[in-house]
């Protein structure tokens, strides 16, 4: 058993990990943060996708210990800072992006870092982008149609900023 | 998973001495280690973690080599210009491996290291004749791969770093298993400086990669599509599973070469 300190979504958090403690594990259990999910455990479905260091991971593949003083990102980091939903959320609102929600989480955290990438991709880029994470409900349509979704929001964003 | 202890060392040496522990199991990017863990199918004493070792990651070129470090991530190899610029069809390769997030941790050591019968990379070191430069010494791909998960590694050697010689062109084409999107049958194949033709294959063979001679002889003979017709690939030898029968595999086999030729002409 060995203390571990992340940076998750901008705050210092210390917990308690052993050598086999997967990142996941140690969020949910450790930490009490919830929104990553466990879909499969076997590294398919992407429900439990995070951002480490800046890059997307499965949490279900990867070691809370591999983590010590790592910067995390979870699905909580993705809302605006009074708790309304972010660009990425709000387009899977607005497009019916979700239905049960289970894979909702790792879909948003797969196409923030594709959006940040590739912040125009095309629809067989959002695809191919979304590979790691399985839905079982809504078929993928309406999930790509969020990706563009919030892809024109962000641009028009970036462009006001101008 | 079974218990085990975990350390994540900063240097290679380091990271040696506790892989001389009895037990001890190293780790690339874990993405195929942890779901064998998870499974129970592995009980490692330590796990050491390379993930760790700066020196060990990193894409350089050296004369006619392309030297890419064991800890390199399957994206950083996909996202290199340095690769793309020198051996396309190893940036194809890459970028074609899993998904996001496999490729963000997955690393070109691990997947040679650990020589699945359908990884990627292995049928690139073999066709391109990459040399595999570990701790203690240098080994030809052409004796690394010693059949279905077993490789020339002893204990406690660790790769460093593979070398691969450029080649005039180079491409991967990968049939994948759709729900694994490992490779079902797939070719990587290069013309070299000297004009040889190298085929390597992944995913078909019963005792994993393999380099088809008949098909690189019939290519550095007359590179063209056609030249695949009248080459015999036999079924034997294949592997079988619910996924493909030996023959289809067999036939995969020159389909895919076919087209990569057709991507280099």
């Amino acid at each position: 058993m060995s203390t571990i300190s992340i940076t998750v979504n901008g705050k210092q958090k210390s917990g308690d990990a052993q050598g086999n403690t997967l990142l996941v594990d140690f969020l949910r259990s450790e930490l009490k943060m919830t929104g990553t999910h466990v879909g499969c455990d076997t590294s398919q479905c992407g429900a439990c996708v995070v951002h480490v260091n800046g890059e997307s991971v499965k949490s279900c593949s990867v070691f809370a210990s591999a983590c010590d003083g790592a910067t995390v990102t979870t699905i909580e980091g993705m809302a605006n800072d009074d708790g309304s939903l972010g660009v990425i959320q709000a387009a899977f609102q607005e497009q019916h992006g979700l239905q049960c929600g289970f894979c909702t989480p790792g879909m948003v955290m797969s196409i923030a870092e594709m959006l940040k990438n590739n912040p125009q991709p095309t629809e067989a880029e959002i695809r191919e982008g979304l590979k790691g994470n399985i839905c079982r409900c809504t078929g993928y349509h309406n999930i790509v149609k969020a990706a563009q979704s919030a892809a024109a929001a962000l641009a028009g964003a970036a462009q006001a900023a101008e | 998973m079974y218990s085990f202890d975990y350390t994540k060392p900063t240097d290679l040496s380091a990271a040696v001495d506790s892989l001389g522990t009895e037990g001890a199991q190293a780790m690339g990017g874990g993405q195929t280690l942890i779901p064998v863990l998870k499974q129970r199918l592995s009980q490692p004493s330590i796990l050491v973690d390379l993930s760790g070792i700066e020196s060990l990651k990193g894409i350089r070129r050296m004369g006619d080599m392309l030297v890419i470090g064991a800890g390199t991530t399957h994206g950083a190899v996909a996202g290199s210009s340095d690769v793309s610029g020198a051996i396309a069809g190893l940036t194809e390769l890459a970028g074609k491996i899993g998904d996001p997030q496999v490729r963000n941790r997955g690393t070109i050591g691990g997947s040679l290291a650990n020589n699945d019968p359908a990884a990627c990379y292995p049928s690139a070191a073999l066709a391109l004749g990459a040399t595999i430069e570990t701790n203690k010494r240098e080994i030809a791909a052409d004796d690394f791969f010693q059949g279905l998960y077993a490789t020339a590694l002893e204990e406690g050697e660790v790769i460093t770093a593979v070398k691969f010689p450029i080649p005039v062109a180079s491409t991967y084409q990968k049939f994948e298993q759709p729900a694994s999107r490992f490779s079902l049958t797939s070719v990587f194949l290069a013309k070299m400086a000297d004009g040889s033709v190298r085929v390597g294959v992944t995913g078909a063979g019963a005792d994993g990669v393999f380099r088809h001679a008949g098909l690189e002889q019939a290519l550095s003979a007359n590179f063209a599509a056609s030249a695949v017709d009248g080459v015999e690939v036999s079924a034997e030898g294949m592997s079988n599973d619910l996924h493909a029968t030996p023959e289809f595999r067999a036939n995969l086999v020159k389909v895919m070469t076919k087209r990569a030729v057709e991507a280099l002409s």
